[in-house]
This record gives C-alpha cells, sequence and structure tokens, in this order.
C-alpha cells in the first residue's frame, strides 16, 4: 500500500471561483478522505437585521449573491408576506416567476461556461457566456438591472413588465432555443466532454438523501424534488415536473442544469399567458409579527429563509440556508475515492456559490 | 398563502430519538438554526418528506450540552459546527468537529446576544 499525502486545494485555485479549501487525503492519485473548509469571506449579514428595518433589509437579503440575486430578495419578501398574512396583487407573483426563471437561466448558461472552461473548452466557455447574454440583456431592459435586480419589495414588485414587452420576451426566447440547443447538445454529446463526466462524482440516490443534497444534485441522483412544487408566487398555477435524471454523476446533473434551461422557457411562456392584469404592488402597513420558514427552489436548489419577528420594525432573527451549504456533504462523499484530476469538474457540479454560503 | 408547516415542541434530552424516527422515516434534514431567547438557545431541527416540513424545537440553557445528530445525519456536522462557532452552543459527539476552525471568525461566537457562561471554555464571562 502506497503512503498517503494530504493535498490542500484552495482556497485560490484556478478552477475555484469563489475561497474554498479542501484538504485532500491522497493514496498515489486517488481521494481517500476530503475535508471541506470554508469561512473565508464570511460577512455575518445575518447580523444587519438590527441596524436596517424590515422594508429596506430587502436590499441586503438581495446582496446576498449577485448570481441569485432576485430569488434571495424575492424569497425575503415572501416569508415577510407569510408573517403579515399579505395578499399580493396575483400579477406581482406572476412577475416574480418570470424574473426567476430568467435568474435560473443565466445562472445555469453560467454553470455551463464555467464547467466548460473547468475541462478546457474554452470555445464552449464563450458560448455558454454569449446565450447567457441574451437573457441578462432581456433582464436589464426589464428591471435596469443586470446583477441586482432592485425589482422585488414586500407587498409585490416596484416595475411592471407591459403585456407586449411579455410577448417580445417569450418571442426572443423561443427563437433562442434552436441556438441553445446546439451549444447545449455539446455538454451532453461531445465525446471527450462525456469521457470526463460520465461516471464521475457518483453519488447515489439513498446517498444524496441522506447527506440532505438539494436542487440539481438531488435531482440527478433521481430524486423528484423541486421547492417550486410547494406552490410559491404563481408556481401552482404553471404545469411542471421536476426535471430529473438516475445516474449521479457530474454527467448528471449537467444534464439536468441543461433541461432546466428549456423548462425555465417554458415557464416563462406560461406564466406570459396566464399573467393577469392588474397592480404589481399593495400598500403595506404595520409591523411583522411572528415566523416562518420560506422555502425557494434557486437555480442551486433549495434556500431556506428563517424570519422570527417580534413586532418592531427591526426583525428578531434572520437566517440563511443556502443550497451550497446543504450539498457540501454531498460533494465531500463524491469525492472520496475519485482521482485529483476529476476534482475539478466535482467541485463544480455541485455549482458552488460561496458567496451566498458565506453571508 | 404558503405551506403549511409543523412545530413541534421537544424535550432535548429526548433529540435524538425523535431524529432518529424521523430518518426511519425517510425525511430529509433540512437546517439546524439556533436563535437567541433572551439568554438562552432556541434551536429548531427542520425535516421534509414530500414537501411536508417539520420542525422539531427546543430551548436550552447556555451551559446546557446538546447531543450531536451527525451520527443519524451526517450532513449535520456543518450546522452544528456553524451553530457552535456562531452561538457558542455547545454540543458533544460531533462526527467531524472543527472544534471552532469552521469559519474563522474572530472573537467568540459573535452571534450571541448575551454573555457566555462561567465554564465555557474561552468564554468571554
Amino acid at each position: 500500500m502506497s503512503g498517503r499525502t494530504i493535498i490542500p486545494f484552495g482556497p485560490q485555485h484556478p478552477v475555484l471561483p469563489e475561497p474554498l479549501h479542501f484538504d485532500f487525503v491522497t493514496e498515489d492519485e486517488r481521494i481517500v478522505e476530503a475535508i471541506p473548509s470554508i469561512g473565508y469571506v464570511h460577512r455575518g449579514l445575518e447580523l444587519l437585521v438590527d441596524k436596517k428595518d424590515y422594508i429596506e433589509f430587502v436590499y441586503v437579503a438581495e446582496r446576498i449573491c449577485g448570481i441569485c440575486s432576485f430569488m434571495h430578495g424575492m424569497t425575503y419578501c415572501l416569508a415577510i408576506e407569510e408573517i403579515m398574512k399579505l395578499d399580493v396583487p396575483p400579477r406581482a407573483q406572476y412577475l416574480r416567476v418570470i424574473w426567476s426563471e430568467l435568474s435560473r437561466m443565466h445562472s445555469h448558461l453560467m454553470w455551463l461556461g464555467f464547467a466548460a472552461d473547468a475541462f478546457g473548452f474554452e470555445s464552449l466557455f464563450m458560448h455558454s457566456w454569449r446565450m447567457r447574454e441574451h437573457v441578462l440583456d432581456i433582464i436589464e431592459a426589464t428591471t435596469g438591472g443586470r446583477v441586482i435586480f432592485g425589482s422585488c419589495k414586500v407587498g409585490g414588485t416596484r416595475r411592471d413588465i407591459e403585456n407586449s414587452v411579455l410577448r417580445g420576451i417569450v418571442d426572443k426566447l423561443e427563437q433562442m432555443k434552436d441556438e441553445l440547443k446546439s451549444v447545449t447538445d455539446v455538454f451532453l454529446k461531445d465525446y471527450s466532454i462525456e469521457h470526463r463526466l460520465r461516471g464521475t462524482g457518483v453519488i447515489t440516490r439513498e446517498g444524496a438523501h441522506k447527506l440532505g443534497a438539494v436542487g440539481p444534485m438531488l435531482r440527478a441522483s433521481g430524486i423528484e424534488s423541486d421547492t417550486r412544487r410547494t406552490g410559491y408566487a404563481a408556481y401552482n398555477h404553471l404545469e411542471f415536473a421536476p426535471v430529473v435524471e438516475q445516474d449521479g454523476d457530474c454527467y448528471a446533473r449537467c444534464a439536468v442544469r441543461v433541461r432546466e434551461i428549456f423548462q425555465s422557457i417554458e415557464l416563462i411562456r406560461q406564466a406570459s399567458l396566464k399573467i393577469p392584469d392588474g397592480a404589481v404592488e399593495m400598500k403595506v402597513a404595520g409591523v411583522p409579527d411572528g415566523e416562518y420558514f420560506m422555502r425557494v427552489e434557486q437555480p442551486r436548489g433549495e434556500v431556506v429563509y428563517y424570519i422570527k419577528a417580534n413586532g418592531t420594525k427591526n426583525i428578531e432573527r434572520f437566517r440563511v440556508r443556502t443550497p451550497t451549504f446543504a450539498n457540501i456533504p454531498a460533494m465531500v462523499t463524491t469525492m472520496k475515492g475519485s482521482h485529483m484530476a476529476d476534482i475539478p469538474n466535482i467541485i463544480l457540479t455541485i455549482d458552488p456559490c460561496i458567496s451566498c454560503t458565506e453571508r | 398563502m404558503g405551506e403549511v408547516q409543523k412545530y413541534i415542541n421537544i424535550n432535548p434530552a429526548e433529540l435524538l430519538n425523535h431524529v432518529a424516527d424521523y430518518s426511519a422515516q425517510g425525511y430529509r434534514l433540512v437546517q439546524i438554526g439556533c436563535t437567541m431567547k433572551g439568554d438562552r438557545y432556541e434551536l429548531n431541527y427542520s425535516f421534509d418528506k414530500d414537501y411536508g416540513f417539520v420542525n422539531l424545537r427546543f430551548d436550552i440553557a447556555q451551559d446546557y450540552e446538546v447531543a450531536s445528530i451527525s451520527p443519524i445525519y451526517f450532513c449535520a456536522f456543518l450546522y452544528e459546527n456553524e451553530i457552535h462557532e456562531l452561538f457558542g452552543v455547545m454540543i458533544k459527539n460531533i462526527v467531524v468537529d472543527y472544534k471552532g476552525s469552521f469559519y474563522r471568525v474572530k472573537g467568540t461566537a459573535p452571534f450571541r446576544k448575551s454573555p457566555a457562561p462561567e465554564n465555557e471554555p474561552g468564554g468571554e464571562a
């Protein structure tokens, strides 16, 4: 038996977009043990509820992450609205779905680019990000921002999208489908990519469930779980089924995200057809008093917001459990037995967002 | 309106029995969270099965040592290290115990809003 070596990996590493550290115990090139370590950029944002009132705090929530910023703001608003029993106008709920799905599309396309970069396919990286730009253009045209939308507020949304513009968005997304398919087909059909991803970083259905995995990490192992099915915002009015793959490997996680891009286009199409006319915000009076665990399906999986309010303008406790945090145990488990060369792909296929995790 | 959520108050001494029961029923551990309740800790253990959300809850004095549920749900080790480091909650038998070096925060238990118990190693009291 060969000797064991401990290899430090990160927090600064070419494959890591954000700081994350592992100590890999290896035997030759094979990982025997992986010990994760975070905390390099922990910001303590949860404590800011002492300084910002519950209306202002949506700005802080939205800045937890630069990729799923809208969904963070929306999750916060949904939790407050649930505590205050606010009946938010239906049009605002549909707009939230539309912006959420645009967020999911640009997040998944960004991830595809990162993944391509990790296995050295630079032109595919550029094509993925070029497609993402089209989605960002739509977001910018409808919200004024590309990263921070600033469109969600307690009681509704700050902006509306005219019905004619909505139809234009759907047309543009439909036109993008062919090009999207030609780009994503490379991820799913190219021999060298398949060779790198198939059978790599496998986690079983039982393992994913037991280790608390969420999002594409969970669904790629054959578990049909998607928090959108709880029906928040206007998802209860839309028809969709969670995207599920069975193999639990890097390829399956990639395939789930690819299929979810097209699912998002379909959800936006449905929402644009069903969105009712009317107001997009309501007047909010009073202060929240109560508690709620709000769950939303972000691109990386289920996020949980716990809010406890005590009838004052400042919330008593604000806690966020991010999908990346929940996926760390499953990621570590998939690394055991893998080759060192496969580690970048394994890390990337959970789509880690350390900014969220270090909120 | 949002999903129906079940809150169950339990005796902290019976935590492992309850958690083992949820594990046997096939529940997924969603999160473990801590909230200050005066000078006590309120702990929430959340589970999900088929979109049904259940929350086990109890509160404890700051010098109470909670049993780790990580031997049952391995993934709990992250949450337990987090609440130990941010709040100073004492937890025994965590399967992967970072012993306070998980988040690399300066100082002891920055999220705790009251003085540490006198018997806590490295406490502020």
